[in-house]
């Protein structure tokens, strides 16, 4: 289990960042997604898939007896879901709106910020 | 009562943000509000701060739920004097606004997303969680976003475009190396974390945590070599806009290094520290040379941003109360002096029309006063004495040939000489040579007390600190004092 979803996360690792590098500002896009799901991920391995039970005190008993699922990784995941969902969303309209303006959707196109004497 | 304050700096631009979500259509009502609730900040911020320095490190925990399981804001010397700083900075960009901002921009949140930024700033200032500091730097990234691509011109989107996707990544980073640490001691408050993280062992992993905040905040912070989007992006939105992204959002970043790299990985210094300080080098040579070989205005100086980070990372790297001290004063220094420059490259654009150093001149015979400004910052930024930049400078210096980092030290020095250098091409090309291009237009400038007021503000402010400096100096002494004594701060956070 441990192994296959460290695969996954690689994999969304490394597609994310080859489609963060293409020239087309829709492949950017898409490659910052498949990043932050690339995290969303790894916390969720970090904090452990070793049981379904949920972390409640039962009657009678004091303190959480193990093993019981970690609670914190999957509400540090929610929250970075949202937050991703709403930098997207952004994101998107941003290239719409760069696109209309520039005319172009080459990354390449868009290097007048750099330029010495432009600006 | 005490819990409350430290909680107000985060609740008056919410607030405020979103009352004026409702005013949005009048811009008179909503620059009122606005400047209302910049001031507002600066009192609770004092009152938090006199009452920090009276009794020391005070913690609010949110919900009641004790240190280790919920949300804690702690407020010490330093985050609170960098609240301060950040009020300050937040009345004098209301004010310039109010004449440099158009119309446009006003009607479609200019004042709403400036005050939920400053809500991110103040938040990722107290908090003591790491993911809570997360959660507060989206806030301030996603506010900044709209700012930088608000008005939609084709530079600004696309400096947005290298903005947006740069942060994005350096928080996918961020989070990363959240998940590892959490992996690694299952805890996510910072003073926790730091007792925890001496039990791993295992210093490969936790050396490999360090380096994912490293690169991350190092992305936000604007460090060599992940510096190159400041310059392809700061420069593109309106000055006002441009002037507190450079006074707190890379400020923020050195401020999350200093406080990670304090309290949570101090197990294996050496090595970390000393990439910091190598970077530090790096950052401070860098910024300045790229600095050299522009010509325009707002570039040269968002060069200088990069250079002057690396002063605050010496700072770090070194890790003695001396050097510490030295970077807390630094903050004050340079969050001045650049948002004064930013200011004035504003009123010399609105004047003349232009950035461009070539067809700028004539500055100091038309327009004295400014020009007087502009010598007060420059220098400073330079470290000429008597100007603040000359101490928090000298400070720095000290502190790293007092541990014997003397290559260091004399780098120091040289970017020092290099940043005059820079300062003087500004001055000669936009001062005092003769304006040939007659082509350049000169506005008389209308609403005079919108554009001056902040930089007679902060010049004022400057003088102040190159004239006390000792007292300023008392506050980071004890700002730092209280960074490097975590024992003390773990032990008020946690309880015991």
């Amino acid at each position: 289990m441990y192994l296959l979803l460290s695969i996954l996360i690689g994999v969304l690792f490394t597609t994310g960042i080859y489609m963060v590098l293409r020239r087309s500002i829709v492949k950017l896009v898409i490659g910052l997604a498949l990043l932050t799901h690339a995290a969303n991920l790894l916390i969720f391995v970090a904090g452990r898939v070793n049981t379904p039970i949920p972390p409640i005190i039962g009657k009678g008993e004091d303190s959480l007896i193990p093993p019981f699922a970690d609670p914190i990784p999957q509400a540090l995941i929610l929250t970075a879901i949202v937050i991703s969902f709403g930098l997207t969303a952004f994101a998107i309209v941003l290239i719409k709106r760069t696109y209309k303006q520039t005319g172009t959707e080459d990354l390449d196109d868009l290097n007048t910020t750099d330029k010495i004497d432009k600006l | 009562m005490i819990e409350f304050l430290i909680i107000l700096p985060v609740i008056i631009p919410f607030f405020t943000g979103a009352i004026l979500i409702a005013t949005m259509k009048s811009r008179e009502i909503s620059r009122t509000i606005s400047l209302a609730s910049a001031f507002l900040l600066l009192v609770s911020s004092l009152v938090l701060f006199a009452v920090v320095w009276i009794s020391g490190i005070k913690v609010l925990y949110v919900g009641s739920w004790k240190a280790p399981f919920g949300i804690s804001f702690i407020a010490d010397v330093f985050s609170v004097s960098m609240l301060i700083m950040t009020a300050v900075m937040l009345i004098t960009v209301t004010i310039y606004s109010f004449s440099s901002i158009d119309s446009g921009r006003e009607k479609y949140g200019f004042w709403v997303f400036l005050q939920f930024m400053i809500m991110g700033v103040c938040g990722s200032f107290l908090t003591g969680d790491i993911f809570n500091l997360f959660v507060w730097f989206e806030v301030m990234l996603m506010s900044s976003f709209v700012l930088i691509a608000l008005g939609n011109e084709k530079f600004q989107l696309e400096g947005a475009i290298k903005y947006v996707t740069i942060n994005v990544i350096s928080s996918v980073l961020f989070l990363s190396a959240v998940g590892i640490l959490y992996g690694m001691t299952g805890s996510l408050n910072m003073a926790d974390l730091a007792g925890k993280i001496k039990l791993v062992g295992n210093n490969y992993l936790i050396n490999i945590a360090a380096l994912f905040f490293l690169t991350s905040f190092g992305i936000k912070a604007a460090i060599f070599p992940l510096f190159f989007w400041l310059p392809a992006s700061y420069p593109t939105p309106p000055i006002p806009v441009t002037a507190i992204f450079s006074a707190l959002l890379t400020k923020v970043g050195v401020y999350a290094l200093i406080r990670v790299f304090t309290l949570v990985f101090t197990t294996d210094v050496s090595f970390t520290h000393g990439i910091i300080l190598a970077l530090a080098g790096l950052t401070m040579v860098t910024g300045v040379l790229g600095a050299a070989a522009q010509f325009e205005f707002r570039r040269i100086l968002a060069f200088h941003i990069v250079s002057q980070i690396g002063y605050l990372l010496l700072g770090l790297g070194l890790f003695t109360i001396n050097g510490l001290s030295a970077t807390v004063f630094f903050f004050f220094h340079i969050m001045l002096a650049k948002t004064n420059l930013f200011f004035i490259s504003g009123i010399v654009n609105r004047i003349y029309g232009t950035y461009d150093l070539n067809k700028l001149g004539g500055i100091y015979k038309n327009h004295p006063f400014i020009s007087i400004m502009f010598m007060i910052s420059a220098g400073s930024l330079a470290g000429i004495p008597p100007f603040p930049g000359f101490w928090a400078k000298l400070f720095v210096i000290k502190a790293a040939f007092e541990s014997h980092y003397y290559f260091l030290g004399a780098v120091a020095i040289i970017v020092s000489i290099l940043t005059l250098y820079s300062m003087l091409k500004i001055w000669n090309e936009a001062f005092w040579k003769k304006n040939e291009y007659h082509y350049a237009k000169q506005e008389k400038l209308t609403h005079r007390f919108g554009w001056y007021a902040p930089v007679i503000v902060i010049s004022v402010l400057m003088l102040l600190l190159s004239v006390f400096p000792e007292h300023i100096y008392l506050v980071a002494q004890k700002a730092s004092e209280q960074i490097i004594n975590s024992a003390e701060y773990i032990k008020i956070v946690i309880g015991k």
